[in-house]
């Protein structure tokens, strides 16, 4: 650590050639004293990151007095005293919650299946099959990845209310207060089909001659060939819409009024209506957050991976 | 789905069996039909509704209303650009972006760093930065709300220190302050993430023969890592300030704006006008000066970078 920086290609390379001697390799060990320093900032930020959400799921279980007594001490993490399912209870008797539960599981399950498969067959028309002008509709595909959603929902609002919609009782126009608004708009991705696009590239096209000579057409060697060596990029694309979908409020709360197709995170607002009892907003809150919180810490290697490969993009 | 299905075994079967398929007609034809869910859904839901944010802000259209939108030329931006909630949404809007797209991305980068290690635990750490990322804006907003009231959580661990906090939310002083704060720590974990697999491209003979060389931690730092963060570091300025464009939830649930329009944002204001008043044509006009934003600063970017494009 001690010896002079020598800078520039020809000092890092006359250094490399000569034998490492083992302690300096080892000189990257910090000091005993800055480690433990590292550890303890590392444990802070534990409970800066950790603590809100601790917070959150214990006050769920306390009583709306005790919730504000504890406040001032360390048992505003820790589940003493009067704890009970109270809240929890109280939320059902609230709001409609398996009601607003099994809507938002339907359309975030609907949107990430149905995006998977026609993100991935356009992705694969794309880049494997080819035709002439695929290059240009991949490019328009990807300029359109900066138009951030908020500046079109107002417009698309309007639009959803004129669009006509063939259901089984005929037609009829406006899809505003329906469960097709909540998710036909977002099964078509650019993202995802940018991700699908690159995946299919890296996979050998000589797969795709083999196949034919089997005499397996196109739609056969994207089913039996490509998706199934896709995997990464399948678990990539259904975080990647999963998570936005089941945390969707902007929409659901202009798209949707009747109770009964509302989403979960747009239901929380019917807390903050009518005298607010904050243990069962922290319970609702608790709900809503348990089932991704369960995916997260089962995928968790997954997730973080399709966090990372969001950012590839740049 | 059966429809091409169909048209796939009748090709397989009949005409090009032996054919070189690439470019030929049956293969385009697959590849149209498989391509085509995805575009009129795009079509659809994508490129009309970026055309109707232009045509829409010309016209005085309604979201529910018998009569016909009517072209009224610019009405919407004279309106606009008289509008003081318009000027102080925009004024938020970019205060927001400018003071968190520094806080958030270094903040982010020093975490990357210190989950960068080997050492036991560290997955146990980063697993929990990265918690509030999975939690939903909503939820996380609601939980904030709570921690950010005058005898709340935040401001009682203030008072263990001797600070007396301020009255967060409630004061237009500290209003967007804190929910700077606050969107900051839900989405740290998020760029923190995308910081790691920057640095872990980062070869690490780079690392030892800066060792070698007896380079102390800035320097590694400032000579190894911050050059070869180059990409990552574009993305995250880019990722960041485009959400801290479109900030809504948080504002929504927590402050609906106030108080005194100290929390407005331009998304807010469009979904005021353009929702609680139906006024789609001049939610349109304000969604379009967001859009300009967004291209600003997109296209700003692009310039900024443009040289040392070339360099490298």
């Amino acid at each position: 650590m001690s010896a002079t920086v020598t800078t520039g290609p020809e000092g890092l390379a006359h250094v490399a050639e000569t034998a490492v001697p083992e302690q300096h390799r080892g000189g990257d060990r910090p000091h005993p004293a800055r480690h433990a320093l590292g550890l303890l900032l590392r444990i802070v930020l534990c409970l800066v990151f950790g603590l809100p959400l601790v917070f959150m799921v214990v006050s769920s279980f306390k009583p709306d007095l005790q919730i504000f007594d504890d406040l001032g001490s360390f048992k505003a993490f820790l589940p003493t005293g009067d704890i009970s399912t109270a809240n929890y209870t109280g939320v059902f008797g609230r709001v409609p919650f398996a009601q607003f539960m099994m809507n938002s599981v339907v359309i975030t399950v609907v949107t990430v299946v149905l995006g998977i498969v026609v993100n991935s067959m356009a992705a694969f028309a794309l880049s494997r099959i080819g035709f002439r002008g695929a290059g240009g509709v991949l490019g328009i595909i990807l300029a359109t990845l900066i138009v951030p959603f908020e500046t079109l929902a107002l417009p698309l609002l309007w639009w959803s209310n004129q669009l006509p919609f063939l259901g089984p009782d005929g037609i009829s126009q406006g899809w505003l207060d329906t469960y097709q608004v909540q998710i036909i708009p977002f099964i078509a991705n650019a993202f995802s089909i940018f991700l699908f696009y690159q995946y299919f590239d890296s996979i050998p096209k000589e797969l795709d001659e083999a196949a034919k000579v089997d005499g397996a057409g196109w739609f056969r060697i994207y089913r039996s060939i490509v998706m199934p060596l896709s995997g990464p990029a399948i678990a990539t694309v259904a975080i990647l819409t999963f998570l936005p979908m089941w945390n969707q409020y902007l929409w659901p709360l202009m798209a949707v009024q009747t109770e009964e197709l509302r989403p979960v995170m747009v239901g929380i607002d019917y807390f903050k209506q009518l005298n607010t009892s904050w243990g069962q907003i922290m319970a609702y809150a608790t709900m809503i957050t348990a089932p991704v919180l369960v995916l997260f810490v089962a995928f968790q290697r997954s997730f973080i991976n399709s966090i990372a490969s969001s950012g590839v993009k740049g | 789905m059966s429809t091409i299905t169909a048209a796939e075994n009748a090709s397989a079967t009949t005409l090009r069996e032996r054919k070189p398929a690439k470019g030929s007609r049956s293969s385009t034809t697959t590849a149209l039909l498989m391509l085509l869910p995805a575009a009129v859904l795009l079509i659809t839901f994508l490129l009309i509704p970026i055309g109707l944010t232009f045509g829409l802000a010309f016209t005085n259209a309604r979201l529910i209303s018998p009569r016909p939108a009517e072209f009224i030329g610019t009405d919407n931006f004279v309106r606009l650009f008289q509008d003081e909630t318009f000027w102080k949404s925009l004024r938020n809007t970019i205060v927001f972006a400018v003071v968190i797209v520094p806080l958030q991305s270094a903040c982010a980068l020093g975490l990357a760093l210190l989950v960068n290690v080997k050492m036991r635990g560290v997955n146990f750490f980063r697993t929990v930065y990265f918690l509030p990322v999975v939690t939903s804006m909503v939820v996380v907003s609601m939980l904030w709300l709570f921690m950010y009231q005058k005898n709340g959580l935040i401001n009682e661990v203030l008072l263990k220190f001797g600070i007396v906090g301020p009255d967060w939310l409630g004061d237009p002083k500290t209003a967007l302050l804190a929910i700077i704060l606050m969107s900051a720590w839900q989405a740290m974990g998020f760029h923190m993430v995308i910081w790691l697999s920057g640095l872990q491209t980062i070869p690490a003979d780079l690392y030892e023969a800066a060792d070698l060389d007896g380079a102390d931690r800035w320097q590694k730092f400032r000579y190894v890592t911050w050059p070869g963060l180059r990409a990552t570091r574009t993305f995250i300025l880019i990722t960041i300030t485009i959400s801290a464009f479109a900030l809504f939830t948080q504002v929504n649930i927590m402050t609906q704006g106030g108080p005194l329009d100290s929390t407005s944002t331009l998304v807010l204001m469009a979904v005021r006008t353009g929702f609680q008043q139906q006024q789609t044509g001049y939610a349109s006009a304000i969604s379009l000066a967001f859009f300009v934003l967004v291209l600003a600063v997109t296209l700003l970017n692009r310039y900024v970078t443009r040289d040392k494009d070339v360099v490298r």
